[in-house]
């Protein structure tokens, strides 16, 4: 069996200067980059599949057949872009990685860069965190200055140039297409699929999109090799990855673990939910498994196994393991309404559905969090996600639907309550504060 | 060349050579003339346009898409709230109510002494340390009503003021070059990780817990380890020593999960991330 909390990427966080090259050097970094050099392009890709390592932004797609559907014969050059927009609410795990390690994320670049032959790789970041910004360019020279980078990379004939690429504030980027098209100085737009971007991605030239954690994961996978990576996590959920934990909890923070453990395990870890105003623990009263596009659990999931299967199977998804964990003091109508507005305003505007429907979501939901609903609202919501599910454009407007849709499943009474009572009556916002036993005593 | 110097132009043209084309180089083009300028000028948005053989009304078009482009002059220091859900809750609405108040502006609106332009803004990627304030981009965790107000009243006095998890804040405008594509030096200022980063990494040393060794032959020592903490562990176990396995484990096709930011349908979406 393997321990409990398994320290892999964030394994050298607490280091000294863990954001230089040296210090990560120190540490047995780029020993990865040195034995996949001597590893030929269809090796790498084939033990990255057989690793079973899955995409660690949202969808879990394996990695290496995303990588296997770069073609051949294709005469364009080929292109790997690290989606590092990390934006959905309740994500904060690629964030801290890069500003800890970068160089795990630009090691892990360079070997998948030569797995799929590109020579030009993009990381774009959101523009948001100047701090990972400066980290992120720091690392990419310094990997230049110690022969990483640029031309025939230790000696292997192996090129490549890496752009750090800040983002402009756009939620929609993180859809991999839209962020292709933010990439090449467009709107951030998603685009109609296929062609998809392994065939026709960036300058219509196969590309392949990865999430940050998923690159960065490939060193240890590459050192240590697929037993190691599979004596972690599940059966077809492998490997170690980072749960972020946050919201009304003791510990809130960063827990790298096998795929497959329990928020009651993360709980207990942690210490348990924060303290009430009363002094007894908190109780807790609704989480999302992996951001807030991902339809929330309650207490009687607190042992479903957060692997992709295990949360799928109890009608939600992994998701990016963004648990944001809410206390009894909460309003979930609340909530849901902030969520909608986000949605509706990062909502890109290309199809109906989302746009408008997002649109009227939020005023019905506004009506409700007010206490000013109406017959029927309840039913207006549901009608109105059955409009918009699977018939928007992409991703984003299922989204949008996945809190509303799943409020209503366990909470059904807050929203009736909507009908005659705002929800700040039923759940006074300052006691869900962090500085709620301040401000209440 | 319209208002911008040779330098600023010759900036603009570096950028663009950093991409196989050249319009890549749009959003850093706008980042580098609001780090000039202080917002996207119409000349801003000419010069562009100029530079990489496109229309005002395309490169208009990119630059208000993107909430990070102003197109009204900005204050020395941009101050975000986090309103999204997580950090409202804990305490983000109470923040930025309380500094609307204290500034006497709205969001998007700048201080008459032009110090502070105020913005609600979304989940910023750090709710473990929410509720989280944002100055020129940089973090700032854990805040309340009283040291927001606290952190605003030293900007504008024009104190030092250093974000725990970065660096000295400069202003706005200095932010926006190294966003650009130029470093500032200050890369090796504040630590590698916030206390929160950190918290799951504290944890398992304390417990002595650590990923597998790699190599089998010290498969024997891990299990005794594993033994040891066998109270703190607990229903886990059984899983995950499961044969290893072909990663080819999706099923139901490769189609529209597969590139997939979520993948639309069935059962819903994947999240909106990429892979
Ligand atoms: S919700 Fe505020 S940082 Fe995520």
């Amino acid at each position: 069996m393997t321990d409990v909390l398994t320290p892999v990427l964030s394994a050298g966080w607490a280091d000294d200067r863990a954001w230089t090259l040296d210090a990560y050097t120190r540490r047995g970094g780029y020993r990865a980059l040195a034995k996949a050099l001597t590893t030929t392009p269809a090796e790498l890709i084939d033990l990255v599949k057989e690793s079973g390592l899955r995409g660690r932004g949202g969808a879990g797609f394996p990695t290496g057949m995303k990588w296997s559907f770069i073609p051949k014969d294709n005469p364009n050059p080929t292109y790997l872009v690290v989606n590092a927009d990390e934006s959905e609410p309740g994500t904060c795990k690629d964030i801290p990685l890069m500003m800890a390690s970068p160089h795990t994320l630009v090691e892990g670049v360079i070997i998948a860069s030569r797995a799929i032959e590109a020579e030009r790789a993009f990381i774009y970041v959101r523009g948001e965190v100047l701090h990972v910004v400066r980290r992120l360019r720091a690392a990419v020279r310094e990997a230049y200055e110690a022969g990483h980078l640029g031309r025939d990379i230790g000696g292997s004939g192996m090129n490549l140039d890496v752009v750090v690429h800040a983002g402009a504030g756009a939620y929609i980027c993180g859809e991999e297409t839209a962020l292709l098209d933010s990439l090449e100085g467009r709107r951030g737009q998603p685009r109609l699929r296929p062609p998809f971007p392994a065939v026709a991605g960036l300058y219509a030239s196969p590309t392949v999109i990865n999430n940050v954690e998923s690159i960065a994961s490939v060193p240890a996978i590459v050192e240590h090799g697929i037993e190691w990576f599979g004596s972690m996590g599940t059966e077809k959920s492998k490997g170690f990855t980072l749960y972020s934990l946050s919201g009304h909890v003791k510990r809130p923070g960063q827990y790298e673990a096998p795929l497959g453990i329990t928020l009651r395990e993360l709980l207990e870890l942690g210490g348990g939910m924060r303290p009430s105003p009363d002094g007894t623990d908190a109780e807790l009263k609704f989480w999302t498994p992996g951001g807030s596009s991902t339809p929330i659990l309650t207490a009687e999931h607190l042992d479903v196994p957060l692997d992709y299967e295990g949360v799928g199977a109890a009608g939600s998804m992994l998701g990016t393991k963004a648990l944001q964990v809410f206390d009894q003091t909460t309003s979930v109508v609340r909530c849901v309404l902030r969520w909608t507005e986000f949605y509706k305003h990062e909502s890109c505007g290309k199809c109906t559905p989302c746009r408008e429907g997002t649109w009227w979501l939020v005023q019905v939901l506004r009506r409700l969090d007010s206490g000013q609903g109406r017959a029927g609202d309840i039913e207006l919501l549901q009608e109105l996600c059955g409009n918009i599910l699977g018939r928007s454009f992409c991703a984003l407007g299922d989204g949008a639907t996945s809190p509303i849709t799943s409020a209503i499943q366990y909470f059904r009474d807050e929203f009736e309550s909507g009908m005659h009572t705002p929800s700040a009556e039923l759940f006074p916002p300052v006691a869900s504060t962090l500085f709620a036993t301040e401000a209440t005593a | 060349m319209s208002v911008f110097d040779e330098a600023t132009v010759g900036e603009l043209r570096e950028l663009m050579g950093r991409y196989p084309q050249a319009r890549s180089a749009l959003l850093p083009m706008l980042h580098l003339l609001q780090s000039v300028e202080g917002h996207v000028s119409t000349a801003g948005i000419e010069l562009c346009a100029e530079l990489l053989d496109l229309s005002a009304a395309e490169v208009s078009g990119v630059a208000t898409f993107y909430t990070m482009y102003k197109r009204r002059p900005m204050g020395t220091h941009h101050v975000g709230v986090c309103t999204n859900t997580l950090c409202a809750v804990m305490g983000g609405d109470a923040i930025f109510e309380r500094l609307s108040d204290h500034l006497g502006v709205g969001h998007d609106e700048t201080t008459e002494d032009g110090q502070v332009t105020l913005e609600r803004v979304e989940c910023n990627a750090a709710c473990d340390f929410a509720p989280v304030m944002m100055v020129n981009w940089e973090f700032f965790d854990r805040q309340d009503p009283a040291s927001a107000v606290e952190l605003v009243d030293r900007l504008r006095d024009g104190e030092q003021v250093a974000s725990p998890r970065g660096a000295e804040i400069t202003s706005w405008r200095e932010a926006e070059r190294v966003l650009a594509g130029f470093e500032d030096g200050r890369v090796d200022e504040g630590p590698a990780a916030g206390d929160a980063s950190l918290v799951g990494l504290e944890i398992a040393n304390e417990r002595g817990w650590s990923a597998p060794v790699a190599d089998s032959a010290a498969s024997a020592a891990q299990e005794s380890k594993g033994e040891a903490v066998a109270e703190a562990d607990t229903q886990r176990a059984e899983s995950e020593t499961v044969a290893e396995e072909s990663g080819a484990d999706v099923e139901g096709g490769a189609g529209d999960r597969q590139e997939a930011s979520g993948g639309g349908s069935e059962p819903q979406a994947e999240g909106k991330a990429d892979d």
